[in-house]
């Protein structure tokens, strides 16, 4: 059986170098500061799909993405790693968009995607930690979720039979297709970039790179339609002005804190197990680890 | 996470190097097959691309989980059960890794799944590999026996078998038995025509690593009665045909992770690679030489991980108020293992130059006639890499087991703990220069060299290369130990008694090497000034150790040979 697989995925600043203009004046992140990357839980989603991909030959995966016009640079990431190809929405108005209105947005190009039978996505971005999104777009499109997916057992039948990871324990559980799963970074990491790929798709671009190539490398895009990733915007997902971006957009954020974990006190501990074990309550207790 | 390629810039140094021009050009046959495959490339600069981009995922995934997984590796080791040999865990991630990257048969032709890269960034991927983990560049480091099926193999055999390495499978060279190592005209492995014309094999192999691969050459006497080097043919065994079993894993002192087994061989059903009785004397001798390029960056990429982890160690650790690398001793010795690193580097991307150029022509060559010139200049790289070889594989491993001596000897006490990855890099270390030939025998391989003129000629080719003022006294001084080199040579080949020569060969050898690489520096140095550290430091080593080889053989008489008789 072939599949019409979506992956969900972000480019994120990386939030591992946070510097000091990491927040612009509104309260939104200033992602030209930042290194961008595809965000991790992202690509334990992606290599899910490319091992449903694999156990069902003819199945073709897809990048999903919504940022600046540069987010075809994780489309080819995943190109790179098995993706057969991208969608990149772009368009100003996206811009400043919340979970809800980021949700409403991707739907719509869901929905302009048409014939799809799995959605995957990480189970929440780096940058914002919310979790929100993959649910909220299920919800738009009426559809079954699963979420904290750590592994896809099974898909037969019009049916998948997902692996949960949850605070106390796994659960597997079966829903009807086509549903959304968001993935765990418990997952399986993803597979590396493949040498042949990344020589096969190291031209593709999106329109907006495309103009700025030289003429040879346009014809050549030309040639190979595989290379071309596809630039949607609001227009040509139908979208509602009113419900993208900073307009549909009821969440505001007040102030991004770059906190900086500094020891302030030392602790002294027996060297016998009761202090250990009295140590380990604390630490979990506190939630520095569990 | 570090990316082992990207973190060292003295990789893209040597893979930018002038000759590339012409060894992709001719590697890539005016880049016709960018009609036939979607990721062949256009135009040289596409292709050093490619290279780039590749090198780049080696070294995410040597930096990543192969580095991550070497100390488990070394603790957990591969295991035999009935027979079959089943991989660390780790080393089966690697694997699988590698698989999936796509990084088997690299240099193999695309139309036979592989990425058709040249040797000089293939050997680059395999010192990337070895920096990682010096035993797992073992395993992955047989997808060079493909090359010699590819070389020797019929198109039949071609077709059924490189597709497979290039998808993942792994190769072993079953060459070694009990009583024939270095010797290997002595090999029994008996290989017997059946009346259907088809062979087996029967008798037993020793220290073959990775001894339970999927795809084997086989070195066995097809012929019965012969006793020599002549009555040996190459042999394919594919394990899927069963017959082969492994009896035991050696217990190694290194390279852990690479199982080294005993293997039996009963009516094993095979296939003949190419002709009988060419066996050991034409395809053995090419598989070595490719397995010896294979051990000189092997070497290298321990030379690398030693320098790193001892310099690392000597910024952290604190003595008498500062930092140990702040003690001219201590700097002194990361300084010599820098030089060393960086001559036999720099050796070791030359002699892959050198290969590139005579094997792409020998491939040339099997599609169209060569030209006189192209067949002139394939003759001269071939003895070119037949010279430089031995030297990179023998100098190359001594100064990779001295790299790693050193880094223990820079974290003192802490160092002959198992606690850090040196004690680790020393016993992978040591196994280098003693395998595909000890380095008394890479001497042997070499020497022949010295006295025909091999290195001479090579030396005067640098010589006569343009450099820029500043680096001139430093060339003056190359040209000084160059003369000193061409003096003891002369001597040794004027008095004509072989044990003397063969007394003297390791020194004359050396002093060969110690120029070429002084050469080398200063030619590095001339395209990127971050070499000239490294140049002068190197200079100052080589030209004592050629001195001190120089006045040796000078003071020495003939007669004293009586004095080192065992």
């Amino acid at each position: 059986m072939s599949l019409n697989i979506i992956v969900l995925a972000k480019q994120v600043p990386d939030t591992r170098n946070v510097g000091k203009d990491a927040m612009k004046e509104d309260g939104t992140i200033n992602r030209a500061a930042l290194p961008a990357i595809f965000n991790p839980e992202d690509l334990n989603a992606l290599e899910q799909a490319l091992q449903l991909k694999d156990a069902n030959p003819g199945s073709t995966v897809t990048v999903l993405t919504m940022g600046l016009p540069r987010a075809a640079e994780i489309v080819r990431e995943a190109m790179y790693r098995g993706a057969d190809g991208g969608i990149v929405l772009t368009d100003r108005p996206f811009g400043g968009a919340d979970t809800l209105a980021t949700s409403y947005s991707l739907a719509q190009a869901v929905k302009k995607f048409g014939n799809y039978d799995i959605i995957l996505g990480g189970r929440q971005a780096i940058d914002g930690d919310t979790a929100q999104v993959g649910p909220q777009i299920a919800e738009k499109l009426g559809i079954p979720q699963v979420t904290y997916a750590e592994e896809i057992l099974d898909l037969s039948d019009g049916h998948v039979t997902v692996k949960r990871r949850l605070e106390h324990g796994v659960e597997v559980v079966k829903a009807p297709l086509p549903c959304v799963v968001t993935v765990n970074g418990t997952a399986a990491e993803c597979r590396p970039r493949n040498a042949q790929r990344v020589m096969k798709y190291k031209y593709a671009a999106s329109p907006s790179e495309k103009a700025n190539l030289p003429e040879d490398k346009q014809a050549l895009l030309e040639a190979r339609p595989f290379l071309n990733i596809k630039e949607w915007n609001a227009a040509f997902v139908e979208a509602d002005p009113a419900q993208i971006g900073l307009p549909g957009s009821p969440t505001k954020v007040k102030a991004v804190e770059n906190v900086v974990f500094t020891a302030k006190e030392n602790l002294v501990l027996n060297d016998d197990d009761t202090a250990i074990e009295n140590l380990i309550k604390d630490l979990i207790a506190n939630h520095t680890i569990g | 996470m570090a990316n082992f390629y990207t973190d060292n810039p003295d990789l893209k140094h040597h893979l930018n190097h002038p000759m590339m021009r012409k060894i992709v050009e001719l590697k890539e046959r005016n880049f016709t097959d960018a009609e036939k495959f979607d990721y062949a490339p256009f135009n040289f600069e596409d292709a050093m691309d490619n290279y780039d981009r590749v090198l780049e995922i080696v070294g995410d995934l040597c930096g990543g989980i192969i580095a991550d997984n070497a100390e488990g590796v070394d603790h957990e080791g591969p295991t035999l059960k009935d027979g079959r040999v089943t991989y660390a865990s780790g080393t089966q991630q690697n694997l699988e890794a590698c698989r999936k990257a796509g990084l088997m048969g690299m240099a193999m032709p695309r139309r036979l799944g592989g990425l058709n890269f040249p040797i000089t960034p293939y050997i680059m991927a395999a010192d990337i590999v070895s920096r990682a983990d010096t035993g797992f560049e073992n395993l992955w480091g047989l997808q060079d026996c493909a090359e010699t099926l590819y070389e020797f193999g019929d198109e039949d055999q071609k077709q059924r078998y490189i597709p497979r390495v290039c998808a993942g499978e792994t190769m072993s060279m079953d060459l070694t038995e009990p009583d024939a190592g270095s010797d290997l005209q002595s090999v029994m492995l008996k290989a017997t025509k059946k009346d259907d014309g088809t062979w087996v094999l029967n008798g037993v192999k020793r220290f073959i690593t990775n001894g339970d691969s999927d795809i084997h050459l086989v070195l066995a006497r097809s012929e019965e009665g012969t006793r020599d080097g002549r009555g040996l043919s190459m042999f394919i065994y594919d394990k899927r045909n069963g017959g082969v079993n492994v009896r035991r894993i050696e217990n190694k002192m290194g390279i852990k992770g690479s199982p080294t087994c005993e293997l039996t061989y009963k009516n094993a059903p095979c296939e003949l690679v190419g002709d009988t009785r060419m066996g050991l004397i034409k395809y053995v001798m090419a598989l070595m030489n490719g397995a010896r390029l294979g051990i000189a960056a092997q070497a290298v990429g321990v030379s690398e991980i030693a320098y790193r982890e001892a310099l690392a160690y000597a910024k952290d650790r604190k003595q008498f108020g500062k930092a140990i690398i702040e003690f001219p001793a201590v700097a002194e010795m990361l300084s010599i293992m820098k030089a060393k690193l960086d001559a036999s580097r720099s050796l070791l991307y030359e002699t892959a130059r050198f290969v590139d150029v005579y094997k792409v022509y020998e491939d040339i060559a099997k599609e169209r006639p060569l030209t006189g010139e192209e067949r002139q200049e394939m003759k001269l790289y071939k003895k070119l890499a037949d010279a430089l070889t031995p030297i990179a594989k023998g100098m190359g491993s001594e100064y990779c087991n001295q790299n790693a001596y050193d880094c223990i000897q820079i974290h003192g006490g802490s160092g002959f703990m198992k606690d850090y990855a040196c004690e680790r890099i020393y016993r992978d270390a040591r196994i280098t220069s003693i395998y595909e030939g000890t380095t008394q025998l890479q001497v042997v391989a070499a020497i022949r060299h010295v006295l025909s003129g091999t290195y001479k000629n090579l030396i005067e080719t640098y010589a006569a290369e343009e450099i820029k003022a500043e680096l001139l006294p430093a060339k003056e001084r190359i040209a000084q130990m160059a003369e000193l080199f061409f003096a003891a040579a002369g001597k040794v080949s004027e008095i004509k008694i072989q044990a003397y020569t063969d007394f003297m060969a390791r020194r004359l050898v050396e002093m060969a090497g110690n120029t070429i690489m002084s050469y080398l520096l200063l030619s590095d140095a001339n395209r990127n000034d971050s070499f000239n550290r490294t140049l002068h430091v190197y200079l100052n080593l080589a030209e004592s150790e050629v001195e001190k080889h120089s006045e040796f053989i000078a003071k020495f008489k003939p007669e004293e040979l009586e004095y080192y008789k065992a």
